[in-house]
């Protein structure tokens, strides 16, 4: 892979010969007329310019300096990191430097510097786009909406990459864009068969590192997927998916690479510019008056749930929103835990563009789901239980399997419709806190609830991944 | 004209050396290709300058040319400005055309051909001095003073002011001369650095005024005055941007600032979309009228990020020497502060405490000192008043900027992942937070002239209250619900029925989202009759089942309008659940 790495050098270009200084990440040399993140070919490895002393710069190589001499030829390439952008992109795959990996010819397109200016704020929409999954975890508790940036957090034992494969296909969106950072071989191989087998191969643009290519590398996955996502959206006012999986590792490198220039660590050793570094690429979804968006949805590989991790923290604070995947072990099943899962768009459009009832209904259940927790610590520390307590358990056990299980697949709609019946089921209608008029207009018409399997996806099992969804997917695909 | 040449570069860093003196915080412009980049001048040492760059210096070069500019950062002041969206440096974004900030476009902050219909305040021959009130336009819905230059020093006499009429922002409107005969032509605009105080007032006064935000948990119990300053520190999606905007929309003021600090974008983007719908009760006009908006979103460059919060705070000094009320928000301080760090590692300054710079807390006590309420030169009042949000890391306040803060602000609203996560909004702990206008007797005089003569007493019981709900909550975990007497679960929903009905409020509900002084001191009255009472209860099992019928009686209640006839009709009910159980032999307290 290495001979097609990077673009072709151009001949007239000055070749210096002289290395003074060769640290794990970065070398040294003397050169003139070099400008700041301009990239260079050191012995035809990529490498960047990171800060220019007087004659003196400094470059970072991203796959790391063994092997290079003292007398290793370096020619700078007069530009910073760019891609080639197109509609030949649709159903490629590249790696980090824009270079396909499948085999296939390199596109022609216009280049343009990856990692661009920011999107003047006057000129976004506000985000109204409702994205539906037909998961009630994010649908019903979280209304995800096309402009949005949201990543899931979750144990890296969870099946996050099938969640958001299944989101995606599932979306509405014109354009996937996958940027795998530290991708498992297997689960880029699983990423591409799945949507490469669709009737519309070309809606997948992916810009892949894997566990095998080196780690500083990943550090241009998610501008390469941002500025392709940027063209679609902008140029083809397309509405562009950009899946970014996985974050936390695209912060390890950061990391690593903070630490081999001898930055002072801030906390869990990230950069103390681990926040704009982040902002940055997540501030890149939009939402454009043309009709064209740039929606992230990323994922956050966390810790034995501590989100108190500069990572998670960091992303918290600027995403709009996170979804939390876990097991439920009541009902043996991962659901989007209602608790610490949030978006922060939903208001935009749930009792707006949702049934009027959408809101209250959504918060009176997850209090309730809130009170069945208190039960069960109640349980756990053996004391009796009142009444109430044992119908919010039974309440929650019905709400995990009905609504919050990851493979149910409805309309929104039907979600509320669900939730009334489970109300009326357990609760009498003044525990519900619930706007009378609501009450008065669902209540009596909330009615046993029909088949339960005829709720799920039989298509869809996360926890053990087959390829075979798309069948079931293939109507969102027109 | 000083200039100098690009000799070190590192991110958005860059050594310069000069050819000649520069000022400390002195900008400057290094030319790349066809535009210019805004940088400030931050330390110097022999030839060389350090200069930090507002925007991204991908492709500048070791010998680019740099031209000192002689002034420091410093914002246009004028009529025109209420109503704009301006990036950190006062770049007017919607003069920028284009979908992306490319870099090295800045735009006029105001809009330099703009006519105004002019009133005099003075006549020939007045006495003036600095921030003395020349005239007025009417800008929106305020009186716009035109003020003598807020740099001049000592007295002045007004050799001519201009008549009532139509003009431009650039005409001279008034010429003033000082004791020596040298004359002064004044405009309607003029500038100041925004690192320096704008004072324009003679002294500084202890706030008492109440600053209405219509959130009951503020309102009531941690209330804000006028030229008064508090934080709002809370882990991400706690509430604190949602609580800033509810006080944006909601304060009675004259003048809101919103500085965007590092924060998202479509944050920003909803105060662009909603406020200009969105009336003021006050005024009659839109809620965008009384609006500016200062949008460093977090991806813009940091360095205007550090400046935003300036920038916001000098405009507001502006609108405050007019006598007006100016609130200043500012979202998020912290990284306002991680911007500093930034800087300053880069600079590889010995670090402080989480590799802050160790004056931290003193640059955020000199910003928050720049609030306050004010007597203006001619005697009238003014104020600024000063909300900023932390965001600490972990969401541990055992942090440098939740402390640096805590020293500097009144009042101090913690926001709980607890009651985050349970859906509790505003989640504002009741009982960490503090509000030290509570002590103060102008403030408690003032309320008990506007609310009610026993206010104090009530938020004091009240704050009682949810402390023994709190304690009576643990005795009955750490015991069991059959364990404890049932007076453990009636005090404890009595604190519950105060969180449900009166901490939480529904920011999102028309109704709801809003409360008035008149409708807070029906509440507070009500609160404390029904926690006053004692109920019958023969066992704990119908305490909650009790409680959770009055809350939702009661919360029918806050989604009506006050005193409409949908609110009449609840309150009875509510009376009569509270009957059904109420013992009438005497009122024991609890
Ligand atoms: N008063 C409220 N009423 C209803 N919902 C609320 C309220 N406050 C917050 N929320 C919910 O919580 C979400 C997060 O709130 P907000 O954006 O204000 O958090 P934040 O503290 O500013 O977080 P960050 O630090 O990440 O910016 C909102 O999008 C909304 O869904
Ligand atoms: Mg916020």
């Amino acid at each position: 892979m290495k001979e097609n790495k990077q673009m072709e050098t151009l001949p007239f270009k000055k070749i210096y010969t002289r290395v003074i200084q060769i640290t794990k990440a970065t070398c040294t040399l003397e050169a003139t007329g070099v400008g700041c993140e301009e990239m260079a070919l050191v012995d035809g490895k990529s490498a960047q310019v990171i800060k220019i002393n007087g004659r003196q710069v400094t470059l970072q190589v991203f796959e790391g300096t063994e092997g290079i001499k003292t007398d290793a030829e370096v020619v700078f390439l007069g530009k910073a990191p760019s891609l080639k952008v197109s509609d030949e992109m649709g159903g490629r795959f590249f790696n980090a430097y824009g270079v396909p990996i499948d085999g296939k010819y390199t596109p022609h397109g216009k280049e343009v510097e990856i990692g661009g200016p920011s999107i003047n704020p006057v000129r976004r929409k506000q985000p109204f786009d409702l994205i539906e999954t037909g998961i009630a975890g994010i649908d019903l508790n979280n209304t995800l909406l096309a402009g949005q940036k949201i990543p899931f957090f979750a144990d890296t034992d969870q099946p996050y990459n099938a969640v958001i494969a299944l989101v995606a296909l599932r979306s509405n969106a014109d354009r996937i864009i996958l940027g795998g950072i530290g991708l498992s071989n297997d689960d880029y191989l699983y990423f591409k068969n799945l949507f490469v087998n669709t009737d519309m191969p070309e809606k997948i643009v992916g810009f892949i590192n894997t566990t095998e290519d080196p780690t500083v590398e990943r550090l241009l996955i998610p501008d390469m997927a941002l500025s392709a996502a940027e063209y679609f959206a902008i140029e083809k006012n397309e509405k562009a998916l950009v899946l970014l999986t996985d974050m936390t590792l695209y912060c390890d490198a950061l990391s690593i690479v903070a630490n081999r220039m001898d930055q002072i660590p801030s906390k869990d050793s990230m950069p103390g510019s681990l926040y704009s570094d982040l902002a940055k690429i997540y501030e890149k979804s939009v939402q454009l008056h043309s009709g064209g968006s740039i929606t992230i949805i990323s994922v956050t590989t966390i810790s034995e749930g501590d989100i108190t991790h500069a990572i998670p923290d960091n992303t918290g604070y600027i995403t709009e929103g996170q979804l939390f995947l876990r097991r439920d072990t009541e009902i043996g099943k991962v659901i989007i835990d209602p608790f610490r899962s949030l978006s922060r768009l939903k208001q935009l459009v749930i009792g707006k563009q949702t049934r009027e009832d959408h809101p209250q209904v959504m918060n009176a259940a997850i209090r309730l789901y809130a009170d069945a927790a208190n039960a069960k610590t109640k349980l756990e520390n053996g004391f009796d239980l009142s009444d109430y307590d044992k119908r919010t358990l039974k309440f929650a056990k019905e709400y995990a399997q009905q609504l919050l299980a990851i493979d149910i697949n409805v309309d929104i709609t039907k979600m509320l419709n669900t939730t009334w019946n489970l109300f009326r089921r357990n609760f009498k209608p003044e525990e519900l806190g619930i706007k009378s008029k609501y009450i008065e207009q669902y209540w009596e018409k909330a009615t046993e609830m029909e088949d339960e399997h005829s709720l799920m996806d039989e298509n869809m099992n996360p926890a053990n991944t087959s390829f075979k969804q798309r069948n079931k997917t293939e109507v969102k695909w027109q | 004209m000083r200039t100098g040449k690009v000799k070190a570069i590192v991110s958005n860093l860059v050594i310069v050396t000069a050819d000649g003196a520069v000022a400390q915080n002195e900008i400057c412009h290094i030319l790349l290709g066809e535009i210019f980049l805004k940088a400030e001048v931050i330390k110097t040492a022999g030839d060389d300058a350090y200069v930090q760059v507002f925007e991204s210096t991908r492709g500048l070069k070791v010998g680019d040319e740099v031209i000192f500019q002689g002034h420091l950062l410093e914002v246009s002041l004028g009529p025109g400005i209420l109503t704009k969206k301006y990036d950190g440096l006062q770049n007017d974004l919607d003069k920028i055309e284009s979908i992306f900030l490319s870099r090295g476009t800045y735009t006029d902050a105001l809009d330099m051909n703009s006519e105004w219909d002019f009133i005099p305040l003075v006549k020939n021959g007045d006495m003036v001095v600095a921030a003395s009130w020349l005239g007025e336009v009417k800008e929106k819905n305020i009186p716009h003073k035109i003020m003598a230059p807020f740099i001049l020093d000592g007295e002045f006499s007004v050799k001519k002011i201009a008549d009532a009429g139509r003009y431009k922002l650039t005409d001279t409107i008034a010429t003033l001369e000082d004791k020596q005969g040298n004359e002064t032509a004044i405009t309607m605009v003029q500038k100041w650095p925004v690192i320096k105080t704008l004072k324009g007032y003679k002294e500084k006064i202890r706030p008492y005024k109440l600053l209405e935000t219509g959130i009951r948990i503020i309102d009531m119990m941690n209330p804000m005055a006028e030229g008064g300053t508090g934080f709002i520190p809370g882990p991400f999606g706690s509430g604190k941007t949602v609580l800033q905007h509810a006080i944006a929309r909601q304060a009675k003021v004259d003048v809101v600032v919103v500085v965007a600090c590092g924060e998202r974008a479509n944050e920003i983007v909803e105060i662009f979309t909603e406020f200009p719908q969105l009336d003021d009760p006050q005024t009659g006009g839109k809620l965008i009228d009384r609006t500016v908006i200062i949008a460093n979103t977090s991806n813009m460059p940091v360095a205007s990020r550090q400046a935003s919060v300036y920038t916001g705070m000098t405009i507001a000094e502006y609108y405050r020497a007019m006598g007006l009320k100016v609130l200043v928000l500012a979202d998020s301080t912290s990284r306002w502060a991680q911007a500093l760090r930034e800087i300053s590692n880069r600079m590889e300054e010995l670090p402080g405490p989480d590799a802050y710079p160790m004056d931290l807390p003193a640059v955020v006590s000199g910003f928050y000192a720049r609030a306050g309420q004010v007597k203006l030169v001619n005697g009238k009042d003014g104020s600024i008043t000063f909300i900023g949000t932390v965001s600490p890391a972990g969401g541990n306040l055992k942090e440098p900027v939740t402390e640096a803060t805590k020293k500097a602000a009144h009042s101090f609203y913690a926001l709980s992942q607890r009651r985050a996560d349970s859906k509790r909004y505003p989640a504002i702990d009741a009982i960490e937070s503090y509000s030290k206008f509570l002590d103060y007797p102008e403030l408690v005089s003032y309320m008990h002239q506007t609310i009610a003569q026993n206010w104090k007493t009530e938020v004091v019981k009240m704050k009682d209250r949810l402390f023994k709900g709190h304690e009576a909550m643990e005795q009955i975990s750490i015991l069991g619900d059959d364990n404890v007497p049932v007076d453990y679960h009636e005090t404890f929903w009595k604190s519950e029925l105060i969180d449900f009905v009166i901490l939480q409020q529904d920011a999102f509900d028309s109704v709801d989202g809003f409360t008035s002084l008149e409708r807070l001191k029906y509440m507070q009255q009500k609160i404390s009759e029904i926690c006053e009472a004692s109920f019958h209860f023969s066992a704990y099992e119908e305490v909650g089942v009790y409680f959770r019928s009055i809350i939702n009686a009661w919360k029918q209640i806050n989604y009506s309008a006050f005193q409409s006839e949908e609110f009449k009709n609840f309150n009875r009910q509510l009376d009569e659940i509270v009957n059904e159980r109420k013992q009438t032999n005497g009122n024991v307290t609890v």
